[in-house]
């Protein structure tokens, strides 16, 4: 028998490889939108309107094209001789909206104009030479006001403020029907209950804050009709869709890069104004333009995200079964709808539904137009919304009858044998077993243990804590029914000379980490060294086809169709290998990757190096008979249904009797996310989770005021985490695998943001409870505790 | 966050930076490190026409100490000021607060001298001072000037500093008995209230105290009915009913999303009290 040499190759998949991607990160090695330059590049800046409502009368222009090296000064108007109205990717409707203001202005920090220039301190001081005169509007702010009569409006056609109205309700509705339906089954279910929480709850505005702002190069080049577009976009490939509409271009005639993206949040999946305005203007001036976005900008004109407010009623008996819940929800969605604006706030009420068995729903919603940025995705999209008013609602039933918080849920889980699970709102919960992840919450954390040190706190006069919230979240988006730009994932596997292997995904990883985890998939799937494979993405002229990264899809439908992808490439290697071993009599189906060769199943002297293998496939002398030379294979993956993963996070909070100071002592987070590819990157992700669910809860809050002026427009003001506000995070993991892909991967990206921020206030709630407060809106700001200590009741 | 152009010239010495900036006039500001004035500037708040860097001068850099007297040069910086091995021991309240300042980056350039002439309302620095009775020294085209914390703090970011002078240093006598408490406002990590009381103790009764705000109110300032009930004051018991009217007396108190004017005024209380009694723990 002959010897193998060669070394043993480990298997990957759930090891904690660290990231690839970190080291050209933190040592800047890494290439930004902003670190692109192209030889007669031209700088963008915008004019924004600095009043919230209002006509634009007239716009001069005179002194800023007077300034040297102004190449062009173009207002909105104008603009929209090039540019038509921005496209949305939802079913309902919405008013133009110009990349440019065109006639009025809808909120502080719309564009109003734009300048060419040769350098970027040239383009501001001519915007900031552009005069602009408005008839300023009545500033429309609050989202309840501005559906009454008499209100000013923002859009004709949209009465009252009004953008979307939906309604659903009663036992098994259909969520697509708009109007009611016979639910008298819910006011039913209200009479007959024991007891019944009612709670006006808001889920205040955020700023999504990317660490890198956005950012746009465009480049057309009229000699080849072709357009390039830098963009730090989560989703380069939908960027060349839209892009390529809007300039009446075919997609083949536009490549779209999304380098290295320094964070998205979901602020990033909108494509923007600037994105158009910047293609349109390297067609018109005949150079490559460049836009970056300052971080006053970002404040003022990268979308918000939540800004929901909840009236919210459950209904239980005595024993904690809850028996119904009504949601009338109001969104404050500002001044335009932009790609998901809409949709976002839909998910709010199909996701209420939470892990338990709600025998009837009814759910109202509301979108409504103000003079604020708009708002459109921010980490958790709208199940974080619904998963807060729902376990705040939960909490508020175990207190009234006085149960554990723990055992109020236990009872109301929906049981592991019924799953897959229809809502009532028609969704389908794929997998599930909340009780065993419940269980490892409370124990890990010590449940009963952290109860009698708030106890003991208590006592000693100390006002402290305990919270607990369990959620359920959706995840791996699509199918292409639910997603307008299609819901499948693309990759392709090439296995090159000398046996190294590239692969590409539409996934566009901007902080994911997939460049490490597709790595890790495929040297388990090759039996190659780590080492030798490279995962490209974000450039549609390298990666065929793609959807993007967003709704925590990048694994469970990027990751499914890179490992069918590879199924395709490692069966032709196969192929190549049984024909270079004709004389030994081998057929494909007998051979397996094993440690960098390709052998017949236990018999590692019948084998070539997948190396001599991959030379061969691209020399292949002779060709054997039916097969094309080369390794280069491509799979779409479409998911039948989406993922559910769930988890139960629990927090202990302390609150400066003085001063109304809150501290986090505690968080504990045990989440199901599915089969894991590396537990170092899930830790990662639900460690960056936590941190923006408690900022919600505690730190982040935009704020207008009644003229629609962002008082939050810059870090002095608006209080991101810091890593000192966060206590060393407890983790741990129930593992309930997807049937929905071959990988058993849920998803993880947000759940953390998901399930902390319910968790947090649940545990200032009961801080407070002996002061007789029954609820607290976020964020926790110190003078709003203060005053709860003092005065009680709610804020 | 693309500031308007500006010429910029790096002073060799402290006499050519006064000649500097008497040519450059009010188009002239001085740069040391740059952590109040270079965000206006990105802002387009303010738009000088020249910066003068005086942030590596030899001159005014150094913390010393003669006969009890310690004198910190305009130019050393927060993390250096929290880093000196003199000033914890013989003024633990200055190390303290210089580093209980802003955060890493902004410790690592921000100079006192710069605090200390920008007078945000916020600033952690001005009140110490204050409750020091420290003397600022500035230097103008007519020399050398003095002039006591207390009256150099005049209003809203106003000082007594005159366009054509430049602060040089500041200088205080010893006191191991004096503490700063603040309240951080979360975002900016400025004082939303701060105090700084400095002791003078008998055993346990204080005979005189020094006790000055800032966050609360326009600029930092004494708050002298606290002084005054702390005078005979056994310590720690009295600290709670001599700081209970602190905020109380205040005339002019800011207010805006992170403190109401209220809430402002009962922190001003509780950190006083905070303050005093941490000062009187080092006694």
């Amino acid at each position: 028998m002959t010897s193998v040499d060669g070394p043993v190759l480990p298997k990957l998949i759930g090891e904690r490889v660290k990231r690839r991607e970190d080291p050209r990160l933190i040592q800047g090695q890494a290439t930004y939108v902003d670190d692109i330059k192209l030889p007669g590049m031209l700088h963008l800046a915008f004019k924004r309107s600095d009043i919230a409502h209002g006509v634009i009368k007239s716009i001069d222009t005179s002194a800023a094209a007077a300034i040297e090296g102004v190449e062009l000064v173009i207002t909105g108007a104008e603009l929209a001789e090039h540019l038509g109205p921005m496209p949305i990717g939802t079913p309902f409707p919405a008013p133009d909206h110009f990349s440019v203001a065109t006639d009025k202005v809808r909120y502080v920090g719309e564009p109003v104009a734009v300048v060419v220039a040769e350098d970027r301190y040239i383009a501001r001081d001519a915007a900031d030479a552009i005069e602009v005169e408005y008839d300023e509007l009545p500033a429309v702010v609050d989202p309840e006001a501005a559906m009454e009569a008499g209100s000013a409006t923002l859009h004709e056609g949209f009465e009252r403020n009004i953008a979307v109205e939906s309604y659903w309700g009663g036992t098994g509705v259909n969520p697509e029907t708009a109007q009611p339906e016979d639910d008298s089954a819910v006011d039913a279910a209200f009479a007959e209950a024991d007891v019944v929480v009612s709670q006006r709850m808001m889920n205040q505005r955020l700023a999504p804050n990317a660490m890198e702002p956005r950012g746009v190069v465009a480049h057309y080049e009229p000699g080849r009709e072709y357009l390039t577009v830098w963009s730090a976009t989560q989703n380069p490939h939908i960027l060349r869709t839209l892009v390529a509409a809007m300039m009446g271009l075919g997609e083949h005639q536009v490549r779209a890069v999304a380098p290295e993206v320094g964070g998205g949040f979901g602020c990033k999946i909108n494509i923007y104004g600037e994105e158009y305005t910047a293609a349109a203007l390297s067609r018109l001036v005949k150079a490559p333009v460049k836009w970056i976005e300052d971080r006053t900008e970002a404040f003022l004109t990268t979308t918000h995200g939540r800004d929901l407010l909840g009236y919210i009623d459950l209904a239980a008996k005595s024993d904690g079964t809850i028996t119904g819940l009504k949601a009338r929800i109001i969104a404050d969605i500002g001044a335009y709808e932009v790609l998901l604006t809409a949709m976002i706030p839909t998910l709010t009420g199909l996701m209420m539904n939470g892990v338990y068995r709600l025998p009837v729903v009814r759910h109202e919603l509301t979108e409504v137009f103000t003079n604020k940025t708009p708002t459109d995705a921010y980490r958790g999209a709208g199940r974080p919304e619904g998963l807060y008013f729902l376990e705040r609602a939960v909490d508020m039933v175990a207190r009234e009858l006085d149960m554990d918080p723990a055992e109020v849920r236990r009872k109301n889980f929906v049981p592991a044998d019924e799953f897959p699970f229809a809502t009532q709102g028609g969704l389908v919960y794929d997998s599930g077993n909340y009780e065993p992840c419940l269980d490892k919450a409370l124990e890990v954390a010590d449940w009963q243990g952290m109860l009698a040190e708030r106890d003991a706190a208590r006592a000693e006069g100390r006002i402290v804590g305990v919270g607990l919230s369990f959620y359920v979240e959706v995840c791996g988006l699509g199918p292409s029914a639910v997603v307008p730009t299609g819901g499948w994932e693309h990759s392709g596997v090439t296995v090159e000379r000398g046996g190294k292997v590239t692969a590409t995904t539409g996934a566009s990883p901007h902080g994911q980490g997939n460049e490490t985890t597709f790595a890790q998939m495929l040297a388990d799937h090759f039996s190659i060294p780590f080492e030798d494979i490279t995962i490209l993405h974000g450039d549609t002229g390298v990666v065929k086809q793609g959807i993007g990264t967003f709704g925590s899809r990048s694994q469970a439908v990027g990751g499914a169709a890179l490992i069918s992808a590879a199924g395709k490439a490692g069966d032709k290697m196969k192929q190549f290998a049984a024909a270079m071993m004709t004389d030994q009599e081998v057929s494909p189906e007998d051979l397996v990757f094993e440690d960098g060769r390709i052998q017949v199943e236990g018999a590692p002297e019948v084998s070539k190096t997948f190396a001599e293998v991959a030379d061969f496939a691209y020399v292949p002398v002779p060709l054997p008979a039916g097969m094309e030379p080369g390794v280069s294979e491509e799979s779409f993956f479409e998911p039948e249904n989406n993922t559910y993963p769930f988890g139960c996070h629990i927090s202990m909070v302390e609150v400066d009797r003085e001063t109304g100071e809150t501290k986090l002592l505690k968080l504990i987070a045990v989440d199901d996310c599915g089969n894991v590819i590396n537990p170092l990157i899930v830790e990662g992700q639900v460690h960056g989770g936590l941190a923006q669910g408690i900022g919600q809860a505690m730190f982040e809050e935009v704020v207008y005021d009644e003229d629609g002026q962002p008082v939050t427009a810059s870090f002095m003001d608006y209080v991101m985490p810091r890593a000192a506000d966060l206590p060393v995070f407890e983790l741990d993991r129930t593992v309930t695998p997807t049937p929905i892909n071959p990988l058993g991967a849920k998803g993880v990206g947000e759940a953390g943001t998901i399930g902390s921020t319910p968790c947090v206030i649940n545990a200032a709630v009961d801080a407070l409870a002996p002061f007789g407060v029954t609820h607290i809106e976020m964020p926790l700001r110190p003078e709003r505790m203060w005053r709860l200590i003092n005065e009680g009741g709610q804020s | 966050m693309i500031p308007t152009a500006f010429e910029y010239r790096r002073a060799g010495s402290v006499a050519e930076a006064l000649s500097l900036l008497q040519e450059g006039g009010p188009e002239a500001k001085l740069l040391a490190g740059g952590h109040s004035l270079i965000p206006m500037m990105k802002q387009r708040l303010a738009e000088p026409g020249l910066l003068i860097d005086i942030g590596g001068l030899d001159e005014l850099r150094g913390i010393q100490e003669t006969d009890g007297e310690i004198a910190i040069g305009a130019a050393m910086t927060h993390a250096e000021i929290a880093a000196s091995d003199l000033l914890r021991e013989q003024a633990p309240i200055v190390a303290e607060t210089a580093a209980a300042i802003g955060d890493a980056q902004v410790r690592s350039r921000g100079t006192i001298g710069g605090s200390l002439a920008h007078a945000d309302p916020g600033a952690d620095l001005p009140a110490v001072m204050v409750a020091l009775d420290a003397t600022i020294a500035l230097l103008g085209p007519n020399g050398e000037r003095k002039v006591q914390a207390e009256d150099f703090f005049q209003d809203i970011l106003t000082v007594d500093l005159g366009e054509d002078e430049i602060v040089t240093g500041v200088c205080f006598q010893a006191c191991r008995s004096a503490a700063y408490a603040k309240l951080e406002q979360r975002a900016s990590k400025f004082a939303l209230v701060g105090v700084a009381a400095a002791l003078t103790l008998d055993g346990g009764t204080c005979s005189s105290a020094r006790v000055a705000v800032t966050g609360a109110s326009s600029h930092a300032q004494r708050l002298s009915g606290v002084e005054g009930a702390l005078a005979g004051a056994s310590l720690p018991d009295g600290a709670a009913s001599a700081s209970a009217g602190a905020g109380d007396a205040l005339d002019f108190v800011n207010e805006d999303l992170h403190g109401s004017e209220e809430y402002r005024r009962a922190m001003t209380a509780v950190f006083a009290r905070r303050a005093i009694e941490a000062a009187a723990g080092r006694g």
